[in-house]
């Protein structure tokens, strides 16, 4: 028979950004639970309100699989009396596995005879198995932070208060922590019954839905979205459409009606980010924009609810809205009565980091270090101006009201007052991009000085925080290091610049010990930082499908040249992706392996005696030069097929010379060789990196 | 409802629900969690169900009595509930119907928030609740007080009486809500909310109160010196606040304030731990016919 099982675990309000995260686990840990218990079922589905998670197994086996297995007794000469009937040792035997003569056979095991017992266990029924076992699967849960409350031994993310748990039509009993599951429910918290028998599983998601609870958070998602559009089409705007603050939202409702709501004219004349943060951010009301993406005077709040005693409902988020963005326009035209500049001189009060100085301090660094990073890519006095600029005013808006009140918006705002300030167009936009990207996938800056004064910024931040030594692990990044590391990599390779990463880092933290005074181990210092730049480097190399030998390879060539380095490893991954090529690269396999021992790669001609070290010296000297030229002009194809020509020499070398001989000499001078063409090769992979 | 009306009808229910009704706690506090009152008994293992005002002044809020939101000086209603029992959650929104919200007009939404009071060491996990949009509650689980883990876990509810009062009078300013018949609050507290911000941001004595900080602050080390708990607490109260003035006033440089933090959480610890050997010394009195089960 095909059995149905439910489980709703019922709390109080759980914040909306945990939830998927927990009916994740809900459904694994169940799936592994009835792989180990070996119960067979069909689906598990998991669904979620704010007060209830919940998860439905469909097609459950009766019972468990039956396991048969045989196990060893007695042997034969003990198991039998002299008139062959069983004695203590076998009856005993039976008796603990709970069988009889006819389970019992014989067996040779070295060289005698023993009792083996045939034993079958016979599967538990599927329902008392999930008894035994949803305790435990709830208990697992886990949460970046959870709670305990009113003394019990248990931690969740917000305190459960009661439990669902029903086979088919009847109640699978467990209790957790004092917690009695049970067959009954809860409905809306306001409009719905106390407490609601659940009959069948089959009747759960009506009886719900009469007590205004959608289970189904995609229901609830589509609620939100046909009746939110339909009320902003009468107005002939759109919603500002935002995935994340849709997901949110379907997550803090049980029975949501979208209620539109007015914005009072005079609000619309501040800056767009200015409106729609206080409403997104603080009040979860989605913005209403029309065709052209122009803000309209309308909101869009979604009610935990039905429709009854609406307009008191919209009169009071009208009201809240109303008082926070006062309070916004309030700090716009206050921040606006001075330039921009004006703001520097309060970042000396405002802490960067402890041991790292102000934001100012952090100001003058950024400045710094934005210049030398210019100067490698030797960009013009024009633009030099605009970076210096840029990155001057760059935390100006961390000491305006507006930022104070919504974070946030860093770097927004400083772009706008920038532009109120009469800055260029540049300049402006620059203090936008120092962010940029803020998250995996986000905008990259545009600008040559955005991305230059972004690259500045977060490598003086890694740098400074690794020389107090409080570099990111495991799961600890408190100043997103990771994230930072990422965007440099992410803004030099999209921008297809040659900057030295190792000689930035150099600078940077140059500037920490010639403006803060900073005392730390300079050399382990940057051996950590360029280690843990390298460790992202590879991470994302093989996000985007290079070999993982192939990176490593490029990667142990020092990693000063991001955007080189990737150049080399695509080239080397179509290379080894092609039929026989990769049997050439891995030649050079032994050659690197073997040339780690020279001593130099001075070669002495009339030292090589064997035919074949001689060939393979010539052949090297043929096409020397035209492969440092290749590699200069970074033509890694043509490098490559040059590098092929020496395939046969290095097998022959290989298979008629010994390298590892007497005479010192000559040993020494045929690491040397080795050394040489290794050291060439060196210049595009370790090669000995490679797998086959 | 006259603001009297409010705190009357909301200590009255909780009165009701066995709450010892208690008067503010004379000394000077930026909240209602710093009261004795819920520092010191979320504490331990003993229970304790508790409904008071309180007066709670934070100069940096100040705003010369103009600014329609903001004070110097306001008013929570603070209810603790150790344990928190069960239906918590319930016995709240009863306390809303009792002033008259009904949830039915309303959206009333419980949105995660996490509180946190570092020069306390204190944290818990919950909500703020929200009438139709409005923040009108701060709803705490305690987990960690005075840096230590909490053996009983209490339900903090604390009520922002004037946002409450501001929704249900409909009126846009502070200032304008209703005493009672004759009195506003403006008539009662817009004077004081001005001489106080002139003192917070231009006048206070900077060398003063930096004086006055070392004072009670070794005032607070020398009582718990002698197992004066209540008298310690209190000087841990005073530093507090006068770090708070200070802060206001501008004389705190940014690394100096991260310091003065650490040395009122310091305080506090010491203060918290010393009640915890205390009540335990005394054979936590309250557990006894305290009406709990024995959690061991």
């Amino acid at each position: 028979m095909s059995n149905k099982y439910l489980l709703e675990i019922g709390t109080e309000e759980l914040p909306a950004r945990l939830i998927e995260g927990a009916l994740k686990q809900l459904r694994d840990n169940t799936d592994k639970m009835l792989k180990e218990e070996r119960i067979g079922y069909e689906s598990i589905k998991t669904y979620s309100t704010p007060r209830r998670l919940v998860l439905i197994i469909e097609g459950l086996k009766d019972e468990q699989d039956t396991l048969e297995e045989s196990i060893k007794g007695p042997a034969k000469r003990i198991a039998y009396d002299d008139d062959g009937n069983p004695t203590k040792a076998l009856q005993g035997f039976m008796r603990g596995k709970n069988i009889t003569l006819e389970d019992i056979y014989l067996e040779e095991h070295n060289g005698e005879e023993y009792i083996y017992g045939n034993i079958v266990k016979e599967g538990k029924d599927t329902k008392e198995v999930l008894s035994n076992n949803m305790a435990k699967i709830i208990k697992s849960i886990v949460f970046p932070k959870s709670m305990k409350w009113g003394g019990k031994n248990l931690r969740f993310a917000r305190p459960i208060r009661w439990l669902v748990s029903i086979f088919n039509d009847q109640i699978a009993p467990f209790n957790l922590e004092g917690i009695e599951a049970s067959n009954i429910t809860r409905g809306h918290r306001f409009l719905g019954r106390g407490y609601i028998e659940i009959k069948s599983i089959d009747e759960y998601f009506d009886i719900l839905k009469d007590n205004y609870v959608i289970v189904d958070q995609n229901k609830r998602k589509e609620m939100i979205k046909y009746a939110s559009e339909r009320l902003v089409k009468e107005k002939g705007g759109n919603i500002l459409s935002d995935g994340g603050l849709l997901d949110e939202v379907t997550n803090i409702v049980e029975y949501p009606t979208p209620i539109i709501g007015r914005i009072k004219e005079e609000y619309l004349r501040l800056p767009k980010d200015v409106i729609i943060t206080p409403m997104k951010e603080q009040l979860r009301f989605f913005p209403v924009v029309s065709d052209k993406g122009r803000l309209l005077p309308y909101f869009i709040t979604v009610r935990n609810g039905n429709e009854d005693h609406i307009d008191i409902v919209r009169k009071g988020n009208e009201k809240v809205l109303g008082a926070r963005l006062e309070d916004a326009k309030f700090f716009y035209y206050d921040d606006i009565e001075r330039p921009l500049e004006d703001y520097i001189e309060p970042l000396k009060t405002i802490v960067f980091q402890e041991e790292l100085g102000t934001l100012y301090d952090k100001t003058i660094r950024v400045q710094k270090l934005a210049k030398k990073a210019g100067d490698y890519l030797e960009v013009g006095e024009e633009t030099q101006k605009n970076i210096n600029r840029a990155a001057y005013l760059a935390k100006a808006d961390l000491a305006t009201k507006m930022v104070n009140e919504f974070t946030e918006l860093q770097g927004r705002m400083g772009m706008e007052y920038a532009k109120q300030s009469g800055e260029n167009e540049i300049v402006s936009t620059a203090i936008y991009e120092q962010y940029l990207p803020r998250y995996s996938g986000d905008e990259l800056p545009t600008t040559t000085a955005g991305a230059l004064l972004s690259i500045a910024d977060k490598l003086d931040t890694i740098s400074g925080i690794f020389a107090i030594g409080i570099q990111p692990t495991g799961s600890q990044d408190p100043y997103g290091l990771r994230r930072q590391a990422l965007g440099i990599i992410n803004i030099i390779l999209d921008k297809r610049w040659t900057l030295n990463l190792g000689e930035l880092v150099d600078f940077a933290l140059y500037i920490y010990v010639d403006e803060n005074n900073l005392v730390f181990d300079y050399k382990s210092v940057k051996e950590e930082i360029m280690k843990f730049i390298q460790g992202r480097v590879k991470n994302m190399f093989m996000d985007m499908g290079i070999r993982y030998d192939i990176v490593d390879g490029v990667i142990s060539t020092g990693i000063d040249d991001v955007y080189d380095l990737k150049i080399r490893a695509d080239k080397l991954n179509d290379y080894l992706n092609r039929e026989g090529l990769a049997d050439v690269l891995f030649a050079f396999n032994r050659v690197v392996t073997l040339a780690k021992q020279a001593a130099t790669d001075e070669v002495k001609r009339d030292l090589l005696i064997e035919e074949e070290e001689i060939e393979l010296y010539d052949a090297f000297n043929s096409v020397e030069e035209k492969i440092l030229n290749s590699l200069d002009d970074k033509e890694y194809d043509r490098a490559l097929e040059q590098f092929i020509v020496l395939k046969d020499p290095i097998d022959n070398f290989f298979d008629n010379v010994m390298v590892m001989v007497e005479d010192e000499d000559i040993k020494e001078n045929r690491l040397n060789l080795l050394g040489k063409i290794s050291k060439t090769m060196l210049m595009i992979c370790d090669l000995s990196k490679l797998v086959k | 409802m006259y603001f009297q009306d409010l705190m009357l009808k909301l200590l009255e229910f909780w009165g009701n629900k066995g709450c010892i009704i208690l008067e503010p706690y004379d000394v000077e506090k930026g909240a209602g969690t710093m009261s004795p009152y819920t520092f010191l008994r979320a504490l331990g293992p003993e229970p304790w169900k508790v409904v008071y005002v309180e007066p709670s002044r934070r100069p940096a809020d100040a705003r010369y009595g103009e600014n329609p939101h903001r004070v110097y000086q306001h008013h929570q209603l603070q209810v603790i509930l150790k344990p928190s029992p069960e239906d918590v959650q319930d016995l709240y929104l009863d306390s809303l119907r009792a002033i008259g919200v009904d949830p039915l007009k309303h959206d009333i939404r419980f949105v995660e928030d996490n509180w946190e009071a570092p020069t306390l060491g204190a944290w818990g996990l919950g909500w703020e609740v929200w009438l139709d949009g409005m923040e009108i509650t701060q709803f705490t689980y305690f987990q960690q007080v005075g840096s230590i883990d909490c053996d009983l876990e209490s339900a903090e509810l604390t009520y922002g009486l004037e946002r409450i009062a501001m929704y249900l009078q409909d009126v846009d300013n502070i200032f304008d809500i209703k005493w009672n018949e004759d009195f506003t609050y403006g008539d009662i507290f817009k004077k004081a909310e001005y001489e106080h911000s002139v003192y917070s941001f231009e006048k206070a004595n900077i060398e003063t109160l930096k004086h006055l900080f070392n004072v009670y602050e070794e005032e607070a080390k020398k009582s718990i010196e002698e197992s004066l708990i209540a008298p310690s607490y209190d000087y841990v109260l005073k530093s507090s606040h006068t770090f708070n003035v200070l802060d206001a006033r501008g004389a705190i440089s940014v690394t100096e304030r991260t310091h003065y933090i650490k040395r009122v959480r310091d305080l506090a610890r010491l203060v918290a731990s010393a009640y915890i050997e205390q009540r335990k010394e005394l054979g936590y009195p309250l557990l006894k016919g305290g009406g709990i089960e024995d959690e061991q």
